[in-house]
């Protein structure tokens, strides 16, 4: 086995997939794809709902069937796809360590991809209170189980939250006999547009908004979960819960091999290159910006193949560029940084609904780029950067948010 | 619901730690034992959550039972582990001042561990305990040192005890509370939710139902268990890096406090609170005592500052209206108790275990013959510091990623002598799905593996 490449990509999800056709389009023989479960496809394996691969195949299709033909193009264009294949840490120098069935080995590769993914926030993680039955678990869980398995690991569930993924809880459920009893969101309002909970209505299953979660009850298995809603104690009798969303990056690789990380994302911290704080080292995909659809995030990872490939060929201009700060009201901004030269897109996430104009301003004050906003609580907004001179970029950027609401 | 089939020696109450070594010790000294088990595997009561801690003893009571059964315990795990494959984590400890109040109780602390014969005690300055951890927040004044406390794996050792008496003939009984008795002669006759049983001497290990245990064996119990909670949070592997030393509090009456610890899986813990309730079964976690314990943490290592939390939990220790062991005997009525082992159970299991039996021998004289073979078994190591199974070749792909258990190990984990019950043995057997995805990747996969092999399964029954 090669023990070199060209471009090493951790994980093969839509991302680095994407990333991994594009190198082999763009010439590049050796690429080669880590993937650390026993198939390449990522998170959409396990999606067994349409809508899929609008961008990319101009057809709908259910999340395994757009993930076997990510593999399968990927493949034809003769990326090496390694699967049981878990990288552990990147060193200096493009090493990375790998954990494999035949034992540790190591790969050095001229530029790495992290295309790691994101997950959901567990019970654990949001803090939530009560004890810890079996049947407690994030759609991710349910979905490797009837997707993958063909197992029901419950019947009448109670969804926590009401982000895009929860919806694909609603689907995953209705297409298995799964009725769940109640959608509960303990943020104010539903976290998607008002149409895309307009499925909760149809499906019957009332959406309780701005709840407090007292307590998950039931031992060994779930029983119920008891909230406050409208100044009210209620008892959700239920056999299982699914928390669905608040993505996280999936940066352990990141973190583990000493690279910057971002406060705001807790992903690798990026460049408008899409490059970490290790220069051979570039990240694509929701690993930087929990969460985005699968499409973006292929889209993303040809655009980073693209940056890779230029990359390779040149000698690379080095120094990490300005600071974006983000202000009040705004959880995070992808990328962190900016350089001169060219134009870039800022991926940025609001607390919440917001209704206001985002400002970006240099140390100087003077505005650089500016948008209104109007968007639902977890609606990415762009905002397209010019390619900026070196006196903007002279100290920290400003991020702001004026508020209109 | 079947009988068993012979009289036994000795018939233990309770698979937690305490019950898990008592197991050991009687079997090794030649009993034929019978635990019997409420739940549907061991260490599922009081014993499935704790620091994790091997104590020296240095602040344990003087002159107390508490000591001796924790020191005798601590060289007794130092000298079998290494046998059977159990972990140590060489981290020493250091109970940290942060007032003036506390600094100035130092030396009364550095005298009871002197006087308790935890002699390598020594008091440091602010300079030397940031020296030795960096991480600490400045307003260290100081610190005692306790160099051989140490972290250890808190399931695999009490497994390692039960496996060694499975392994010298002892049964396991799970789904078997104890639901009658009666002294009959010389013999215990013996109910349970799982048939009956015939016994000459019973002990009672039933830590958050031992008194509930002795009031159906002798009519009065002579305790009260009184429900102590602690809660945990487990902070993200990278967080382990920020300190090496387990970090203890001053302590104050009614506990050791909150402390902060590495785990022998990478990991860092903080906890546990002390919160005093009636439910021997409701380990609940409460979100502004979690957040309290994050601040907490915060606060002694500034550097855990939006560190990711990997898991919470909580755990019943099972305290008494008084704060000693209680342990005691009627030889007449064949009837021994380890009860109230509140909070240092899991160091002092081995300690309390040759307590017992020579309380026993007191009484009796051996009538057993010790097995030539002690049956030993080497446990699988889950320590981060030690080498995995995902770094052995042919291990047939990782199933958790967070925590890089293998099908190999989970596979292995059901053909062992003491197989898993339920979800949770599995877990705290091969630490599959503990990380910090808790099952989002591999829940799936995990309850395929499992199917049909546990007492209490992860799916409904109509699953399929």
């Amino acid at each position: 086995m090669n023990t070199t490449c060209d471009v090493a990509i951790v994980g093969g999800g839509p991302a680095g997939l994407g990333a991994a056709l594009e190198l082999s389009k763009l010439g590049l023989r050796r690429v080669v794809v880590l993937e650390r479960f026993g198939e390449a496809g990522g998170i959409p394996r396990h999606c067994g709902h349409p809508p899929f691969g609008m961008r990319e195949f101009k057809r709908v299709l259910s999340g395994p069937a757009y993930a076997r033909r990510l593999v399968q193009a990927a493949e034809d264009a003769g990326v090496e796809i390694r699967t049981d294949t878990t990288v552990t840490a990147i060193r200096p120098g493009g090493v990375l360590e790998l954990a494999t069935t035949a034992g540790a080995q190591t790969l050095t590769a001229r530029r790495v991809l992290i295309a790691t993914g994101n997950r959901e926030r567990t019970r654990a993680q949001l803090l939530a209170p009560g004890v810890r039955p079996v049947g407690v678990m994030n759609t991710g869980a349910l979905q490797s189980m009837v997707y993958l398995e063909g197992k029901r690991p419950f019947s009448r569930p109670v969804i926590v939250g009401t982000e895009i993924v929860a919806l694909s809880a609603l689907l995953t459920c209705r297409r298995h006999g799964i009725k769940p009893v109640a959608m509960v969101e303990t943020r104010d309002r539903p976290q998607t547009r008002r149409i895309d909970m307009m499925l909760a209505r149809l499906m019957g299953v009332p959406v309780l908004a701005g709840a407090e979660i007292l307590a998950i009850e039931g031992r060994p298995r779930v029983e119920a979960l008891r909230l406050r809603h409208k100044g009210e104690e209620r008892r959700l009798d239920c056999d299982g819960i699914v928390f669905s969303g608040r993505f996280t990056p999936e940066a352990t690789v990141a973190r583990q091999s000493d690279l910057a990380l971002d406060a705001g994302t807790l992903g690798p911290e990026i460049d408008a290159d899409g490059r970490s704080s290790d220069p051979q080292v570039f990240v694509a995909g929701n690993v930087l910006h929990p969460v985005e659809t699968a499409g973006h995030c292929w889209a993303e990872g040809r655009r980073a193949a693209q940056t890779i490939f230029r990359d390779l060929r040149k000698t690379p201009k080095l120094g990490a560029g300005a600071r974006i700060v983000p202000g009040a009201g705004l959880r995070y901004v992808v990328p962190q940084r900016l350089g001169a030269g060219s134009a870039a897109t800022l991926n940025i996430r609001t607390d919440g609904a917001v209704r206001g104009r985002v400002v970006l301003s240099d140390a100087s004050g003077r505005e650089l780029a500016a948008r209104s906003v109007r968007s639902y609580p977890e609606q990415p907004v762009r905002l397209s950067v010019p390619a900026l001179d070196s006196a903007a970029l002279a100290g920290d950027l400003t991020l702001r948010l004026d508020r209109k609401d | 619901m079947a009988d068993f089939s012979a009289e036994m020696d000795v018939a233990i109450i309770g698979a937690g730690v305490v019950g898990c070594a008592m197991a050991r010790r009687f079997a090794l000294e030649g009993a034929r034992v019978c635990v019997l088990e409420a739940a549907p595997d061991i260490l599922s009561g009081a014993s499935k959550a704790n620091s994790a801690i091997l104590h020296t003893g240095f602040d344990a009571p003087p002159g107390s039972l508490e000591l001796s059964c924790m020191q005798d315990a601590y060289d007794e795990y130092m000298e079998i582990r290494e046998a059977m494959n159990l972990p140590v984590l060489e981290t020493g400890a250091m109970v940290a001042a942060w007032t003036e109040d506390e600094e100035a109780r130092l030396p009364d602390l550095l005298a009871q561990a002197q006087g308790n014969g935890v002699t390598d005690t020594r008091i440091i300055s602010r300079d030397e305990a940031l020296a030795r951890e960096p991480a600490l927040a400045g307003h260290v004044r100081g610190a005692l040192l306790v160099p051989r406390e140490h972290v250890i794996d808190p399931w695999s050792a009490p497994l390692a005890y039960a496996t060694q008496a499975k392994a010298l003939g002892a049964e396991f009984r799970f789904n078997a509370p104890l639901t009658g008795a009666r002294r009959d002669g010389d013999t215990w006759q013996l109910e349970t939710g799982a048939g009956s049983l015939m016994a000459k001497t019973v002990v009672n290990c039933a830590g958050l139902y031992g008194d509930k245990v002795e009031e159906i064996l002798t009519g009065t119990p002579s305790f009260e268990i009184r429900p102590r909670k602690g809660q945990f949070v487990v902070f993200d592997k990278a967080a382990s890096q920020h300190l090496r030393t387990i970090l203890l509090p001053v302590p104050n009456e009614r506990t050791k406090g909150v402390v902060l610890t590495r785990t022998a899986f990478g990991n860092l813990l903080v906890g546990p609170t002390a919160e005093e309730q009636e439910a021997r079964d409701r380990p609940d976690v409460t979100t502004p005592e979690l957040e309290m314990l994050i601040s907490k943490a915060v606060e002694l290592v500034p550097a855990l500052q939006d560190m990711p939390v990997t898991a919470v939990y909580a755990g019943l220790r099972p305290a008494s209206e008084r704060k000693e062991y209680r342990v005691h005997a009627d030889a007449d009525l064949g009837y021994y108790c380890a009860g109230g082992i509140r909070s240092t159970g899991l160091t002092a299991a081995l300690g309390i275990a040759r307590h017992v039996f020579a309380l026993w021998s007191e009484s009796h004289s051996l009538a057993w013959s010790k097995p030539n073979d002690s049956m030993a078994p080497s446990m699988p190591n889950l320590a981060e510091h030690l080498p995995r199974d995902y770094q052995i070749p042919g291990h047939d792909g990782i199933v958790c990623h967070c925590e890089m258990v293998t099908a190999r190990e989970i596979r292995a984990a059901f053909d062992s002598q003491l197989p898993p019950g339920d979800f949770g043995g599995l877990r705290r057997r091969t630490r599959c799905a503990m990380g910090r995805c808790q099952g989002f990747n591999c829940l799936g996969r995990i309850a395929s593996l499992a199917e049909g092999k546990l007492r209490t399964p992860i799916l409904p029954e109509d699953a399929s």
